[in-house]
């Protein structure tokens, strides 16, 4: 009987242990803290700056904010409010869609819940992947997205990146190198990108953190109606053998 | 007080049949004494049936069943309606927790031989609702028009395609388009919120009217209506379901609801299983994603549709795929009558049957696991081998269930 059982629990795990890893480049994590507000504050600035002329967040209201630390209206429109919109509106790009199709190749996509189909750590490391690629139309190529339709934005920061490719033991290893430096260091420029990609996180669901605290009540609750309604049956099954 | 209630129920009672109905569904259904675990299921299938209504009624206030803004109104939910995110997720989740609760629910049932004589009815029945519930979780996931909303609808929807001779013509009829499009959306929109809802609820109550007919299972297989006490009719292993049973489902219904709130509150995507990442991404009709794949409960029918590679007997390899597909779903229909065992429940029948079943529901969980997976020539040749197995467990069953070594029931149940 034995055998039998190790022969089941083989058959079961070896088409399990064909989890081969996804191809492509290794992702870097994201240090993603959503209760951060300066952070996330520091995110909102940087996404409104560079990400919001070309990509929308038409899904996310101006006010909703105070999520982050920014009660009132005036702080919203003056911290995030570069066009003539007011704080009640949804966060509409300033350019048009078919402007984006003529000038890309593709409209640049809205970004509202980006990082809830990328997921962070892929957007932690695109936005630090950029290197120059002189046979591109944008003259920016990406080791995590090749032949990206976007520019290096934030290129001035970052400053300009050089690929490298070395063969270890056969295989071709693509890195980046550090050609031009920007106005950042490479950590300040890391801690940039970690606070937009923390912002992205926490705009791909603003109420997350009201989700988990309120979990979190729901949980006592249920808990403490586990003993009740346990006490309860065995009351109610003593007599019944 | 008490006087007052009275004459009212009398009242009542003239005009409808509130009391006699309350003992027997409530009071006098006489349950089996041991049901173990496997029994919270049918009640929590109808929990999360109930939690499916409510919370879908609320959702229909706010969404937009329209190709241009249906993807924005489900996070115009999310984001905007007060505690609309509550909503979603549990309306979400429900929709995974559905098919859990009735993958158990079933489970148990081939178990216990639920569905032997005299419950093939209520078996097919269960069936039935099966059917539905897969529809109606196809109908809805369409409807946030996502990508994998999109993509995966259009390779469901391609299957009609496949039928010979009238295939395209029913494709587009059922569409109301050439392709997948707002008119598909609002008619898919119209069967999820009323046609299937409607048919899902009057199915449920025929199946729970099946059941007290024919009185409920148990673990030990053996039908309590056999032994009665002779002065009160009343079968000796049996108790009445309320109040016992009802204070044992609530218990059972805080223990589901703390699996079901962890899920809502901390993990609502449930690594993108319960909620796809690339759904995410709203639908576009011209860009197909590298790789599709259904939610998690379609993904061992859906590995099934892919395992048939070569034509065979003048019909194209997809036809087959298809054909396996739905046979891989209704050959649940075929247990009562391919079950030959003079016994019922596992605890009474042989190595052999054991055996069977474990293989069944490996083969279930790795077929399940290949659907999620991009397709390789590997991974084919083992979902060719696993559909085998699946479909070995049935047409097998005729045969191994006379030929095993059974113990003798008990006359009376045991714990």
């Amino acid at each position: 009987m034995n055998k039998i059982k190790i022969f089941l629990l083989v058959l079961f795990m070896a088409p399990m242990s064909l989890f081969a890893a996804e191809p492509g480049m290794p992702l870097d994590a994201a240090p993603i803290d959503t209760t951060d507000n300066e952070a996330l504050q520091r995110g909102a600035e940087s996404f409104v700056n560079y990400c919001l002329t070309c990509h929308g967040a038409s899904f996310m209201r101006y006010n909703r904010h105070r999520d982050i630390g920014l009660d009132s209206e005036a702080e919203v429109l003056d911290k995030l409010v570069l066009t003539d919109q007011k704080a009640g509106e949804l966060m509409l790009s300033a350019m048009r869609k078919n402007e984006g199709e003529e000038w890309f190749g593709v409209a640049p996509p809205d970004l509202s819940v980006i990082a809830r189909s990328r997921g962070a750590d892929w957007l932690y490391t695109y936005l630090r992947a950029f290197y120059r690629d002189d046979t591109t139309v944008p003259g920016w190529n990406n080791l995590v997205f090749d032949r990206a339709a976007m520019p290096h934005v934030l290129y001035e920061l970052q400053g300009e990146q050089k690929l490298v490719v070395q063969t270890v033991d056969g295989k071709e290893v693509k890195s980046l190198e550090l050609a031009k430096p920007g106005l950042m260091t490479v950590s300040e420029y890391d801690q940039y990108v970690a606070d937009l990609v923390n912002y992205l996180v926490y705009l791909g669901e603003p109420g997350a953190n009201d989700r988990k605290r309120l979990g979190i009540m729901v949980m006592i609750f249920l808990f403490g109606m586990l003993g009740l309604t346990y006490a309860l049956y065995r009351e109610y099954w003593k007599d019944i053998h | 007080m008490n006087k007052q209630n009275n004459t009212f129920l009398e009242w009542i009672d003239k005009r409808f049949p509130l009391v006699s109905t309350w003992k027997e569904h409530f009071t006098e259904y006489y349950a089996p004494k041991n049901f173990n675990f496997w029994y919270f299921f049918g009640s929590l299938a109808l929990l999360v049936l109930v939690n499916q209504l409510v919370t879908g009624i609320f959702l229909t206030m706010s969404y937009k069943p329209d190709s241009s803004l249906a993807f924005a109104s489900v996070e115009y939910i999310m984001r905007d309606v007060d505690y609309g995110w509550l909503i979603r997720y549990m309306h979400s989740t429900g929709a995974s927790m559905f098919f859990v609760v009735v993958y158990l629910h079933m489970f148990r049932g081939m178990m216990y031989g639920s569905y032997r004589k005299p419950r093939e009815l209520l078996w097919l029945i269960g069936m039935g609702i099966f059917f539905v519930l897969m529809s109606l979780a196809f109908t809805g996931y369409i409807l946030p028009w996502g990508q994998m909303s999109y993509w995966g609808a259009q390779v469901i929807v391609s299957m009609f395609e496949a039928i010979p001779f009238i295939g395209e013509t029913l494709h587009n009829w059922i569409l109301g388009d050439f392709m997948l499009s707002d008119a598909a959306l609002n008619r898919f929109f119209a069967y999820h919120v009323v046609t299937l809802p409607v048919l899902i609820v009057v199915l449920v109550f025929v199946h729970i009217i099946a059941l007290h007919e024919v009185g409920s299972n148990n673990p030990d297989g053996i039908e309590i209506k056999e032994n009665k006490n002779p002065q009160t009719k009343i079968p000796v292993d049996g108790i009445p379901f309320h109040p016992y049973y009802t204070v044992k489902d609530i218990f059972g219904v805080v223990i589901f609801l703390i699996v079901f709130c962890g899920i809502i509150f901390f993990a609502p995507e449930m690594g993108g299983y319960f909620l796809e990442h690339n759904n995410f991404i709203p639908a576009d009709t011209l860009k197909t994603p590298d790789h599709i794949a259904p939610v998690w409960y379609f993904t061992p029918y859906y590995s099934m549709l892919r395992a048939v590679t070569v034509n065979f007997l003048w019909v194209d390899a997809k036809l087959w795929g298809v054909i396996l597909m739905v046979a891989g779903v209704a050959v649940f229909c075929f247990l009562p009558w391919l079950d030959r065992s003079p016994v019922k429940s596992i605890r009474y029948k042989g190595p052999i049957f054991k055996f069977a079943l474990t293989l069944f529901v490996i083969s279930f969980f790795v077929l399940g696991w290949l659907g999620t997976q991009s397709p390789t020539p590997l991974y084919t040749l083992l979902a060719q081998i696993f559909s085998v197995i699946y479909f070995a467990f049935f047409i097998l069953m005729p045969w191994y269930s006379k030929i095993d070594k059974t113990k003798p029931e008990p006359k009376r149940v045991t714990k």
